[in-house]
């Protein structure tokens, strides 16, 4: 899954609190991916033409890829993608997967996903949640910087324990439900 | 299992070593290319390796950050180091086994692996 691009959107639009959440829905067969962000929106207008993978307001290359691949990604498991935003005030970009899909993308290593938007983004802060089979986990970047005062998120010895933080809570989790 | 508890010990045996208010003209920036075909071509255990090796050195004013496209796909992974007072200088094809040279040479030593650089591989 292009946690990252689509991560990465959030963080270009000035966000300072995005939120990921990867939730495993049994009784739907869903796993379901959502990237919530309080960046600057997007009009009804480029809603619109986000998903088509020509529209792009970057200039190094003139596709945008991020959107329309995760929306594919999506569909093609039989699930549905949606996304809401409202300029000023943020977005939400949800993803839902057939859980036992054949075609479903792997997890990926959303640890290092995670932990690498913080380390890069030091400034933002992050919210990550898994839940799955009754269990949950939340790891809080707010909570971290109140523990750290100074030190600065993006220090490599911080970077390393978020990582290893995420993957220790989240893989017994992940793994129960068989999604890893 | 890994608790917040944890990371106060952290902060403690970096507040010995960091300068937490460091000036941005001092600090040593290893940069990994994290666009799609840099993630394919394995810049993620990269970026892993350049943060493991670094924090266990405890080297600091050294930060490892992502950008997207470099533009030059067929190099990835990329890793730009700039040091304080010196050149860009771009790791190709980099691979976590090459990290601990780079850290050791370039970071600690401040003598570039040229035989890793993009110069030598167009060569
Ligand atoms: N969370 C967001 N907040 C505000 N604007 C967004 C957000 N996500 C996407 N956009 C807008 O939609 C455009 C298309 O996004 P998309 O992810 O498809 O491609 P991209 O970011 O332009 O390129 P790529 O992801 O391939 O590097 C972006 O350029 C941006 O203008
Ligand atoms: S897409 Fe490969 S370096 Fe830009």
């Amino acid at each position: 899954m292009n946690v990252l691009d689509v991560a990465q959107n959030s963080v270009a639009a000035g966000a300072k609190l995005i939120r990921i959440s990867l939730e495993v829905d049994d009784a739907r067969e869903r796993l379901v991916l959502t990237i919530e962000d309080d960046g600057k929106g997007m009009t009804e207008e480029t809603i619109s033409r986000v998903t088509d993978p020509f529209y792009t307001t970057r200039t190094t290359r003139k596709v945008g890829l991020g959107l329309p691949f995760l929306k594919m990604a999506a569909e093609m498991t039989g699930g549905a993608f949606s996304i809401r935003s409202q300029p000023g005030r943020g977005t939400c970009v949800q993803a839902e997967f057939g859980l036992h899909h054949i075609d479903r993308a792997p997890v990926g290593d959303m640890a290092s996903t995670v932990a690498g938007l913080i380390q890069c983004s030091p400034d933002i802060d992050f919210v990550y949640i898994v839940r799955a089979a009754g269990d949950r986990f939340c790891a809080d970047t707010r909570e971290m910087r109140a523990v750290l005062g100074d030190v600065p998120l993006s220090e490599p010895g911080v970077a390393q324990w978020i990582r290893e933080f995420i993957e220790e809570n989240t893989q017994p989790i992940l793994r129960r439900s068989n999604i890893v | 299992m890994k608790s917040l508890q944890e990371l106060a010990a952290i902060r403690d045996r970096m507040k010995q070593t960091v300068n937490t208010r460091e000036a941005a003209h001092d600090t040593t920036r290893v940069v990994v290319g994290m666009a799609t075909c840099g993630i394919a071509a394995g810049a993620r255990p990269v970026l892993n390796a350049f943060t493991e090796e670094i924090a266990r050195r405890e080297l600091s004013g050294v930060l490892v950050t992502q950008t997207g496209c470099i533009g030059l796909c067929q190099y990835e992974p990329i890793v730009e180091i700039t040091m304080p007072g010196q050149e860009k200088v771009t790791y190709v094809k980099m691979t976590p086994e090459k990290v601990s040279r780079v850290v050791a040479e370039h970071l600690i030593g401040g003598k570039p692996v040229t035989e890793f650089t993009i110069g030598a591989a167009a060569r």
